[in-house]
């Protein structure tokens, strides 16, 4: 809400539901609209809807509701409509551990809907980083006109803990088009690559589709066409990675030996690398609070500085395919996997810190 | 008729509509009641899903929204609550809007929030050339049941009042006038309004079950008329044609019409209200 959203429209799901309470209580007081929709599928649609109207929109769900929210995130990724989905992972596949944290939706918010399309996932860790993550989401989703994802865990989800909320955040909203334009193109880019946007009512009449289409907004076949435009919606997130993307380091400087993970599991990370430390290993970490576009680049650079780099996920492996393309051969790397409901603890991480010290020493 | 040029997007033409098919028909009369209502053009809406039908938004010149199949009064839905000033309104088919969007259409009806549902019903996939319908009759010829469909079908009316939708009609295709005034009725009815249009497919249904071209299907449809509903017997404008023996009868008008009160959400202010 600190960064301007008027609609919620969502469906019950374990762990995610005390969002979708939390704003019926809280939107209605502040001029915004709560509705809970038939299904996930619907929540998203009322939430393009309620963009394209001109709000800032959100919806939040789990594992199961995101797989059938799928078809409205491409829908949103062609159309190009700003809203933000929170995904709360919990265990799959299917129903699976509905009460359970997990990370195996990472590959899913990247491919999860049909074609090619662009993808910005955010992953905070903490309580607080999901405020400030939250903010930025709807920030990148305006300023980018794309859905932006914001993906943590049942832990994170179900976490109490106290926060400092910033007095003020910064608050992007969509570029308006000029106004008594004789030719109103809904689809025609600025240098940035991002179209300015009309509401519906705001005065200008236009067509939106998920229809391969033209500067107009209307569908089109013609291949040089639709290759531009598939073509611009990955360089408009794309050619502003370095702007999206946000890595923390923790004790890196003089590692010899790095933690690559994200979210909850980051944070058991950063313990494991502080007992690490005060028992003499030199050890850091990578996380990712930019999921997606993948920080390629930063986790070159750890690679090359490292003799080992340990990807722990909560899931069987899903993102250490990423890390291996983006570290090449830099350096040894060592997967650490936990798919059963449970958290990875840092006596676990602890744990793989020394035989990799062993390993290392042995070699 | 009144001179409906400057509602439509002749840039977008030519229509991907085929020879004999009654779509242009219905989009017609939809313009004609949106002149007699005089609403400002910016301010309406036209949601719609996947099929030949929902392909009418793209050549009407309003807000148009060209959704995903099935979903189109969820988008509206949204639109609706962000947005309540817009004339929204959605077009449908008999596959969209009652296979796989049959849940959002119910809904949307059950919450009684103040759209207009346009559900052309040609009783067979036209756009994907040719697939048995819920609306298809039993025996009904096509693509998926080459041998006569074996499954009952909805009446979408009846669906539709079973939902609770305050605002229930049907209208045919083959009687344009009477089509604009109920469109006309439904977009003012406050609330939930549904309207049935029976319309045809020649290209598909006709060749496949032998039914004619466009004039024959509209005729034969016309034949079907068993008469008007008692709430807009008042308003009735076209004469009787005496019923098909062949085929059941389809009972025109407005076959409900009632105030409730309209969903806007849950915003400040109550969480119901008007």
């Amino acid at each position: 809400m600190a960064a301007g959203c008027t609609f919620f429209g969502g469906y019950p799901i374990t762990p995610s539901s005390g969002i979708a309470e939390q704003m019926v209580r809280s939107l209605p007081g502040a001029g915004g609209v709560f509705v809970q929709m038939e299904d996930e599928i619907a929540s998203l649609a009322a939430v393009i809807g309620a963009s394209l109207a001109g709000s800032k929109a959100m919806t939040a769900t789990s594992g199961p509701g995101f797989s059938l929210m799928q078809e409205h995130i491409g829908y949103a990724a062609m159309a190009e409509v700003p809203c933000v989905i929170v995904n709360v992972m919990r265990g799959g596949p299917s129903t699976g551990l509905p009460t359970s944290p997990s990370q195996g939706d990472v590959m899913q918010a990247r491919w999860g809907t049909h074609g090619d399309h662009p993808a910005i996932v955010l992953a905070p860790s903490s309580v607080g980083e999901v405020y400030d993550l939250t903010v930025k989401a709807f920030n990148l989703a305006e300023r980018f006109r794309t859905p932006v994802i914001v993906l943590y865990d049942e832990i994170v989800g179900h976490t109490r803990e106290s926060v400092t909320l910033s007095p003020s955040v910064e608050v992007v909203d969509r570029v308006a088009p000029d106004a008594g334009l004789q030719n109103f193109l809904p689809k025609a880019a600025q240098a940035n690559g991002v179209p300015p946007m009309s509401g519906f009512g705001d005065g200008y009449r236009f067509h939106v589709t998920g229809l391969a289409h033209d500067e107009r907004g209307f569908p089109t076949e013609d291949a040089e066409v639709a290759g531009d435009l598939i073509t611009r919606l990955h360089t408009k997130v794309e050619d502003h990675a370095d702007e999206i993307t946000d890595v923390e380091t923790f004790m890196m400087d003089d590692a010899d030996i790095a933690i690559f993970a994200i979210g909850i599991v980051g944070r058991s990370a950063r313990e494991a690398v502080g007992q690490a430390r005060a028992a003499g290993a030199k050890v850091g970490l990578i996380r990712p609070v930019t999921l997606w576009p993948f920080p390629s680049a930063e986790v070159a650079a750890v690679a090359e500085q490292v003799d080992t780099l340990i990807v722990a996920e909560m899931n069987l492996g899903q993102m250490i395919g990423e890390v291996e393309r983006a570290a090449g051969q830099r350096t040894h790397i060592v997967s650490h996997l936990r798919a059963d409901g449970e958290p990875i603890t840092p006596s676990a991480l602890l744990d793989v810190i020394e035989s990799s010290s062993r390993s290392e020493e042995g070699s | 008729m009144n001179d409906v040029k400057k509602y439509l997007r002749e840039w977008a033409m030519p229509h991907v509509l085929c020879p004999g098919c009654a779509h242009g028909i219905v989009l017609r009369s939809f313009l004609e009641a949106v002149d007699q209502l005089q609403l400002a053009q910016d301010q309406v809406a036209m949601v719609a899903g996947i099929g030949c039908s929902s392909r009418l938004a793209g050549y009407a010149d309003f807000c148009t929204l060209h959704g995903t199949h099935g979903r189109a009064p969820a988008f509206a839905t949204g639109l609706k609550l962000a947005r309540p000033e817009l004339d929204v309104v959605v077009v449908t088919g008999d596959g969209d809007g009652l296979a796989i969007g049959g849940n959002h259409l119910i809904h949307a009806a059950r919450r009684n929030i103040d759209i207009t549902v346009l559900l052309l019903n040609n009783s067979i996939y036209g756009m994907t050339g040719g697939q048995v319908a819920p609306t298809s009759p039993e025996g009904t010829v096509a693509s998926t049941t080459p041998s006569g469909n074996t499954e009952p079908p909805f009446d979408p009316c009846q669906l539709l009042l079973g939902a609770g939708a305050s605002y229930v009609a049907r209208v045919l295709a083959a009687t344009p006038t009477e089509m604009t005034k109920v469109m006309a009725d439904a977009i003012l009815h406050p609330g939930f309004a549904f309207i049935e249009v029976v319309a045809d497919c020649p290209e598909y249904f006709g060749r496949y079950n032998k039914a004619g071209g466009g004039a024959e299907m509209l005729t034969q449809l016309a034949g079907r008329d068993t008469g008007v509903a008692v709430q807009l017997a008042d308003k009735r404008f076209v004469n009787h044609i005496p019923s098909s023996e062949t085929a059941p009868g389809l009972q025109t008008g407005v076959l409900r019409r009632e105030t409730r009160p309209v969903f806007s959400g849950v915003r400040g202010g109550g969480d119901h209200g008007a």
